[in-house]
């Protein structure tokens, strides 16, 4: 869809809110490189100090996990509970632990 | 705002054994049970073209919308009044930029919007094909267009397509200052000279009614809306909404003194609702078939700013082709 030399390049922007925090994904812009990404990037999606820092990836380079098959991918951690510690009993004079 | 790679139909849909019937069972639970859907997940094609065209639209009427108050920009009063005016027309791009990313995520790309646009084959927001005569029009525009929208865009920061309801979320955000930075030119304006009070009354005179139309024809005649209603697209129906507004806007406008031009309007002391006259539906008709006041204005201008920026699109393009090969040439010494 995106592969018509005459289209400008999807690419994904994260931006970092403040240090301390993950970069999260922000939205889309358009851009024909890097440079033009991050500064759409910032003009689209930082007008009110939403972010310290941007990364910006391009769209095509994300590998995603396929949502159909959501089932298999994700299942095995559904089923072990034992992996949360509200599975163990602790008696509650024990206090906090 | 996701990645559209992802979004080839003719890839993979490891599901399509199950059959289009029970598919569309699974989808209508997802929705009765308020899951978001996302791009990549099964949908109806009907409810990808539904939200095509909605987003679309949306998105053109951000950009179209900047017209309006782009007129102004350079006669702003003051250079506060100014700074606020290029932000808020900047903001509205932005809008129209999320839009269209959430719009490319059901598989359909900018240029083709945009074609769309040009071609007159998608429409646009009505009121934008209304003219900005006077200084208390960018007042008005502010207090109730972006007041109108703010009222339809809040239930839509809940609707069912994950990503629409994440732009509107970023949008709703931004609108609130549109509105109080209108309704501040108003107030300025009704507290100044009998001249300025003045033009703040005829800026409201002529804005008022198709303001009211934002929202769209009559629950009873409004062809997409049980559909949409259906699959959480939209969540409260054209008719509520108006009321919500004009409930909501009545009082802000005797806080200024003016008065609405509408001798219908009355308080509904057994329903709590104002009360208000017969919408002129030949008009909303005749500027949404492209006679309004600046229809062929609007587009002529769209035009000439798509047409004008070719260059500009062409160069960045061959620049990073350029810049590209350089590179791997590099890489390959
Ligand atoms: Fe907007
Ligand atoms: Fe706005």
């Amino acid at each position: 869809m995106s592969d018509n030399k005459d289209m400008m390049p999807l690419w994904e922007v994260f931006v970092r809110s403040k240090n301390g925090l993950s970069h999260t994904h922000a939205g889309s812009v358009h851009a024909t490189d890097a440079e033009m990404a991050l500064q759409n990037a910032r003009d689209i999606y930082t007008r009110r100090a939403e972010g310290v820092s941007i990364w910006v990836v391009p769209s095509a380079e994300i590998t995603a996990s396929d949502p159909s098959s959501k089932g298999e991918m994700f299942e095995p951690s559904g089923t072990k509970i034992y992996r949360h510690p509200t599975f163990y009993d602790i008696p509650e004079e024990v206090g906090h632990m | 705002m996701y990645t559209q790679a992802l979004n080839d139909p003719s890839s993979k849909i490891a599901t399509v054994e199950e059959g289009e019937e029970k598919l569309n069972d699974y989808f209508m639970e997802r929705i009765s049970a308020d899951e978001k859907i996302e791009p990549n997940d099964w949908m109806p094609a009907s409810y990808r073209k539904t939200l095509i065209r909605q987003i679309s639209q949306h998105a053109h009427s951000e950009v179209i919308g900047m017209l309006p108050e782009g007129n102004w920009i350079t006669r702003a009063p003051t250079l506060r009044r100014k700074a606020t005016l290029l932000a808020k027309v900047q903001d509205e791009g932005g809008h129209g930029l999320y839009l269209y990313a959430a719009a490319e995520t059901l598989g359909i790309s900018r240029e083709e919007m945009q074609q769309q646009l040009l071609d007159g084959k998608a429409r646009y927001s009505s009121i934008f094909n209304y003219p900005t005569l006077t200084w208390a029009d960018i007042g008005s525009i502010g207090w109730l267009v972006d007041g109108a929208a703010i009222m339809n865009q809040i239930p839509l920061c809940r609707c069912s397509f994950g990503p629409y309801a994440r732009a509107m979320v970023r949008v709703c955000k931004e609108e609130s200052f549109h509105q109080r930075q209108g309704y501040e030119i108003l107030l300025a304006l009704c507290k100044g000279s009998a001249e300025q009070k003045a033009m703040a009354q005829e800026s409201l005179d002529r804005w008022w009614w198709p303001s009211i139309m934002m929202f769209g024809p009559h629950d009873a005649n409004s062809t997409h809306s049980d559909q949409s209603m259906a699959w959480k697209i939209k969540r409260i129906s054209n008719d509520d909404l108006r009321q919500k507004f004009i409930d909501a806007t009545v009082p802000q406008a005797h806080h200024l003194g003016l008065e609405i031009p509408d001798p219908d309007l009355k308080f509904n002391e057994k329903t709590g609702h104002w009360d208000f006259g017969k919408i002129d539906w030949d008009e909303f008709k005749r500027v949404l078939a492209g006679n309004g006041p600046c229809n062929r204005e609007r587009m002529e201008a769209r035009t000439k700013a798509h047409n004008d920026g070719d260059w500009v699109r062409k160069a960045a393009l061959a620049h990073a082709a350029k810049q590209a090969a350089r590179k791997s040439t590099r890489k390959a010494a």
